[in-house]
């Protein structure tokens, strides 16, 4: 491998990692404070890449526009689905609430075949995220080239915002304890609403960017990358975002290599023997808090 | 009347009840058009049955959520096709990569396939559930979905090819020699089930469920009984993925993909968590729906020149996990909840009604 394909293969590793990173952000906050695998968040994932095909396509907005609509649209959706889904079931034992996750990540896929078809449609090309760029014989995509910087300037924030403001204070004690936090006068349903916001938020942001340099959309097009960003989380140690991101980068990483070394069909198998193998070594994952079990 | 006499009018009943299924299954095989949709709904109910009750053993007997149930369905399923398709044909099911040497003279009885499909993903229930079942519940599910998934790929990767076909997937294999076989083989497997679940092991299992720290202090040993239930239960989805491999003729390995273990989950959750009766009712109520009921919402239907809104292919889908959603939500207990379908809960409910005045108490 000369050094400018490795350099080469870095880069799409890192890009594809920032990706995974903000989707595995998502997971990571919902299981923090309402302890639920989110399994409809790859699918709000899939459901964003339609919903810009609708705004750049159907009514051909121009992107700028589109990817507002975009965000709006996936914002209101998470909030809804968290709304009708999952508040009725707050007190409910653990697997009611993972079994609605799964009905509601099978209900959206489902629509999405209903509405746009199971057959693959084309991902609307942004003008400029598609320009080949070119620095030190390494050629690339800007798409490629910005994911990367994107996902840190978004982790940066997302960080100042829960560990400086109010509401991400909010967030914190909630993740710690759900009940005391309600006790002190923290509304609790804001705040999750709000974890969605940003999980939903997120997810549109990477949906874009992982739609871009890819051909096609499908209604199964958000289930495997959804599990990989899951995988992600957990290998950061779920709850911890400075993890997720670690754990995305990580796993893009790995993919790339394994991809570039010849095995593509194996990089999925890979990367859920990481998952066991990390779950049985240090199950709270890389970052995780340890939990004490309570009788 | 003896506690005595009951018993045996409860049997007398059982068996009553047996026979009129059975004849209902011969009035089916004998007087019914081949192609009536009721007889295909009574096969793959049967089948989706079985897998339901093993799945249930797991997430609703013991407590242990899997997600793992289509993964050993491929298992078995790819066993049993190895080693049933007819010998003189497999060049043609191998057209591509041909068949591995050691493979091409083995051929086994169907009985004794269908056995080995069990075992086979029982072995490997074995092999990781030493690992695996040290997880806690949320971690538990997501490690056997992604064994299943490794499953899957495996199976359907290129150095599998003279094996299992790779991406081609095996066909050929063979169909059902009676109408009746998948019934016996489905009945014997959930009898053994359900004769396991009044058994000292069922109670063990159920104490897991409801407190797993209780039932160690009771002197439960949790790792050997948790690791039995997940045996167990993938003996039965291996058998159960055997009996989908005869069911279809032909598999692939996207045949046994996550959409399947929601499908079989979702008819769990319908039929009730912890209800070995509840699961059956809920698999041949669902595949009757699925398959044959519902079927109207995939077509457009012209009521004079008015277009019934809605309707068109994929309808179907949604409207189902809509059902499961309303069950999740608002049903939470299912059909079932945690009681059998059996005389005393007839006898039950037949006196609360006398009592509340023929109210239905639904």
């Amino acid at each position: 491998m000369t050094t400018n394909a490795f350099l080469q293969y870095c880069l799409t590793g890192i890009s594809i990692g920032g990706i995974y990173a903000l989707i595995a952000i998502g997971y990571t906050m919902v299981y923090g404070i309402l302890r639920l695998i989110n399994f409809a968040h790859g699918d709000i994932f899939m459901m964003a890449a339609y919903f810009m095909i609708f705004s750049m396509v159907n009514f051909a907005l121009p992107w700028y526009v589109a990817i507002i609509v975009v965000i709006t649209a996936t914002v209101i959706l998470g909030v809804t689905i968290e709304r009708i889904a999952y508040k009725p079931l707050r007190s409910a034992p653990r697997m009611s609430i993972m079994i609605s996750a799964i009905g509601v990540s099978y209900f959206l896929q489902n629509v999405a075949t209903y509405l746009f078809s199971a057959l693959p449609k084309p991902y609307p090309a942004i003008g400029f995220l598609t320009k080949i760029i070119s620095f030190g014989g390494i050629s690339t995509s800007v798409v490629t080239f910005i994911t990367p910087i994107l996902t840190l300037a978004f982790v940066f924030i997302l960080m100042q915002l829960i560990n400086h403001t109010k509401i991400g204070m909010a967030m914190r004690a909630v993740s710690k304890d759900f009940e005391t936090s309600q006790l002190m006068g923290i509304k609790i349903n804001r705040v999750i609403s709000f974890t969605f916001v940003i999980g939903c938020f997120l997810a549109a942001i990477g949906s874009v960017l992982y739609f871009t340099p890819r051909p096609s959309v499908y209604p199964l097009a958000g289930s495997l990358p959804g599990l990989k960003c899951f995988i992600a989380a957990v290998f950061g140690g779920i709850g911890s975002v400075p993890g997720a991101v670690l754990g995305g980068f990580i796993i893009g990483l790995s993919e790339t290599f394994i991809k570039a070394a010849g095995y593509s069909e194996f990089s999925d198998v890979f990367t859920f023997i990481l998952l066991i193998v990390i779950l049985l070594i240090k199950p709270t994952g890389l970052f995780g808090e340890k939990i004490t079990e309570k009788v | 009347m003896t506690e005595k006499k009951k018993t045996q009018l409860k049997v007398l009943f059982s068996l009553i009840a047996l026979l009129v299924c059975a004849g209902m299954l011969f009035y089916v095989n004998h007087y019914t058009r081949p192609t009536f949709m009721l007889r295909t709904v009574l096969q793959l109910g049967a089948i989706y049955a079985l897998v339901a009750v093993s799945m249930n053993l797991l997430n609703g007997f013991t407590g242990l959520f899997s997600l793992g149930q289509a993964g050993f369905m491929a298992i078995g399923a790819y066993t049993f096709a190895i080693f049933t398709i007819p010998v003189k044909s497999r060049s043609g099911v191998y057209y591509l990569y041909g068949v591995a040497d050691w493979l091409s003279n083995i051929q086994i009885p169907i009985w004794a396939a269908i056995i080995l499909a069990g075992l086979v993903a029982a072995i490997l229930a074995a092999i990781i559930g030493a690992p695996v079942l040290r997880l806690k519940s949320d971690y538990f599910a997501i490690a056997t979905l992604g064994f299943a998934e490794i499953v899957r790929i495996i199976v359907g990767s290129s150095p599998m090819n003279r094996i299992t076909n790779g991406s081609l997937g095996l066909k050929l294999i063979p169909k059902f020699s009676n109408f009746y076989f998948p019934f016996i083989v489905v009945g014997i497997c959930i009898l053994i089930v359900s004769l396991l679940i009044r058994s000292s092991y069922g109670r063990a299992f159920k104490a897991i469920r409801e407190d797993e720290i209780a039932a160690e202090a009771m002197g439960i040993n949790l790792a050997k009984h948790k690791q039995l239930s997940f045996i167990i239960s993938s003996f039965f989805a291996g058998i159960s993925g055997a009996l989908m491999g005869m069911y279809l003729g032909a598999i692939t390995s996207t045949t046994f993909n996550v959409t399947l273990t929601y499908n079989i989950l979702l008819i769990v959750v319908i039929g009730g968590m912890g209800s070995i009766t509840g699961s059956i009712i809920s698999s041949f109520l669902v595949i009757a729906a699925r398959e044959w009921w519902l079927r109207f919402l995939d077509m457009e239907i012209f009521i004079g020149s008015f277009k019934v809104p809605l309707l068109k292919s994929g309808f179907r889908m949604v409207v189902f996990s809509l059902i499961l959603m309303i069950v999740v939500l608002f049903f939470r207990r299912g059909i079932m909840g945690t009681n059998e379908l059996n005389w005393n809960f007839i006898i039950n409910r037949l006196n609360k009604k006398k009592k509340t005045g023929g109210e239905s108490c639904e």
